[in-house]
């Protein structure tokens, strides 16, 4: 694993927006002063005349693009995840959920791993502010190739999609010859039988690394990479519970209203399975590089294996 | 269609209005009276629109953002042929079509709104659409002028001028009232015109129940380019029922049978009156 490819899913957004602008000429893409950030600058450079900048009003924003879609565009609402789900929360829900719109609201700069801007940055609620939208698919990928089938994926389902994606590069995990995307289907990414990891965006990655140091110590982890959080690939997750008898889930985002509660609800319904919840434990995050507070916060590839080891 | 015309219809709106609200025993009969003119007078004669067609590509847009005065665009929507007029008793009924507040799927609606501040973004997002196209549909947004403190309603103002957006046309209904008392005495929004202009909007002040006057102001919004405009439109809160008018508390609740009585005595009066004049 020495060089591995890193990348960014937010510059997949962008660099994905830029090829779909070709495709489909009635998409547009906004900003909210955040085009730089958000690597919409591509599809601004590329198409000037579909890219609005709404400058630093993101309510406003949710409420064009609800407006465009209803006159036949497709907008993508760009902004952080903060202002996106967060301060946005009211217009999106009312403004674009209640009419069930065609928005698609790609969200940046989601999590911890925003890391010096702090906590005020660090959206870790916006799975679940997102995810209690009725008829709101929910995806978070894990690379730059899931981030890429995703944002195809969302101009292509008709209705509301909102994706979160994240400030740091992080490693290509799914350059795999039969990958295959579809929005509500997870992936099993590695086989094992005494305990289920299921992990979505940048944890996927840490799951991997941490199955492979149990497998060190004779203990067999299956990894499930959950991209779409809603609807949740509900088979996939009691199929592999069934097997291994116990779950923990991994996320960067907070354990209440995210992937952990979102399997809880799951298994509680369809094959109670004890489950441990990693994610920010009902706490805010604060400044520091991406990898130190990945490291704080038990979310590297060693964090979850000592948290995985400890609870089995 | 000729003043008179115009007036018989907005009474029709009233009586539709007043129905639906004592039905449903709840709503807000309050700014529709206010804005029943103006409903009126946009789906009458101003809008390019097809009640056959709710559809239509082209058509002008409408989007009530004080989406709470939804009997008043309920009841001109009926009245316009987009659905029957009996359905508007069944106004916030479990089971209807017709909700509280606007809902997308009302044949006629063009967007949902209810949730203040929220529908001049909508609508300025529509009008942008039609610039990016090159499309000639003009965009109608009515605000309740408690409603403009919200502060959406400001952000997409400052968008609007910017984008030069004639083609966008902003309404506020001013009656003066929101629920907790006088716009004024709450937190006044006054002075609402120059507030716009400094948005870079063009503005018109008029009477809400001039039809003249409506009439001069929107062929004035028409003609006005390279900026929106918006007309603040002064009107009386309940207008047409007498013991609404100028009354806060009537802002959102229903009548009970004996004020209905009332109400629809006052509105029969009007109508009589109006049929009376046409026969002069």
């Amino acid at each position: 694993m020495a060089d591995v490819k890193k990348i960014a899913t937010r510059e997949s957004y962008g660099a994905t927006l830029k090829e779909l602008g070709a495709e489909y000429p009635n998409l547009v893409v906004l900003d909210a002063d955040l085009a730089a950030s958000t690597k919409t600058g591509v599809f601004m450079k590329e198409y000037p005349d579909r890219h609005i900048d709404c400058g630093i009003a993101e309510a406003n924003m949710m409420g064009i693009a609800a407006g465009l879609s209803l006159v036949g565009k497709i907008p993508f609402v760009s902004s952080f995840a903060m202002f996106a789900a967060g301060r946005a929360f009211e217009q999106v829900r009312n403004s674009i959920g209640y009419p069930h719109l065609n928005v698609k609201i790609g969200a940046t700069h989601a999590g911890i791993t925003v890391g010096e801007d702090g906590a005020s940055h660090q959206c870790n609620e916006d799975i679940a502010l997102m995810r209690s939208i009725p008829g709101m698919v929910v995806m978070c990928p894990a690379d730059d190739v899931e981030a890429r089938a995703a944002v195809r994926a969302a101009v292509e389902h008709n209705g509301p999609v909102y994706m979160r994606f994240g400030r740091a590069a992080v490693p290509v995990i799914n350059d795999k010859p039969d990958y295959k995307f579809e929005i509500g289907k997870g992936n099993i990414v590695r086989e094992g039988t005494d305990v289920t990891i299921v992990a979505t965006g940048i944890c996927v990655d840490s799951a991997l690394g941490a199955a492979e140091k149990l497998a060190a110590d004779g203990i067999s982890a299956e990894v499930v990479s959950i991209c779409t959080i809603k609807p949740l690939d509900d088979d996939l997750i009691v199929q592999s519970a069934k097997k291994t008898g116990k779950v923990v889930t991994v996320e960067e985002h907070s354990v209440i209203g995210g992937l952990g509660a979102a399997v809880c609800e799951c298994l509680s319904t369809y094959l109670p399975t004890p489950v441990k919840r990693l994610g920010m434990q009902d706490v805010f995050g604060e400044s520091g590089s991406a990898s130190d507070l990945v490291k704080k916060y038990g979310l590297d590839a060693e964090g979850v294996y000592k948290s995985v080891k400890e609870w089995l | 269609m000729n003043n008179l015309e115009l007036q018989k219809r907005a009474n029709d709106v009233r009586i539709g209005i007043v129905k639906a609200v004592h039905s449903a025993k709840a709503g807000h009969p309050g700014g529709s009276l206010s804005a029943a003119d103006l409903f009126t007078y946009l789906y009458f004669e101003e809008m390019n629109i097809d009640p056959q067609n709710p559809d239509m590509e082209d058509r002008d847009r409408f989007v009530l953002s004080k989406g709470h005065t939804a009997p008043g665009l309920y009841a001109t929507l009926a009245h316009r042929g987009f659905f029957p007029v009996e359905d508007l008793t069944t106004l916030r009924k479990l089971g209807s079509y017709l909700q509280g507040h606007p809902t997308i799927q009302i044949p006629g609606v063009d967007m949902a709104s209810g949730s203040l501040g929220q529908g001049i973004s909508a609508a300025v997002g529509m009008a942008l659409g039609a610039k990016m196209d090159g499309k000639d549909f003009r965009v109608y947004t009515l605000l309740g002028d408690g409603e403009i403190q919200e502060g959406q309603v400001w952000e997409a103002a400052m968008f609007a001028g910017h984008r030069k957006l004639d083609n966008l046309c902003v309404i506020v209904d001013n009656n003066g009232l929101q629920i907790d008392g006088a716009v004024a005495d709450v937190c006044s929004p006054y002075p609402i015109d120059e507030k716009f202009k400094a948005f870079n909007f063009h503005t018109i002040n008029v009477d809400a129940h001039d039809f003249d006057a409506l009439r001069a102001a929107f062929a004035e919004a028409k003609n006005t380019k390279g900026m929106p405009t918006c007309i603040v439109m002064h009107s009386v809160k309940g207008k047409g029922v007498s013991f609404m008018e100028g009354v806060a508390d009537w802002h959102g609740k229903a009548p009970n049978d004996d004020e209905f009585a009332v109400a629809m005595a006052d509105l029969e009066r009007i109508g009589a009156e109006l049929e009376k004049a046409g026969e002069a």
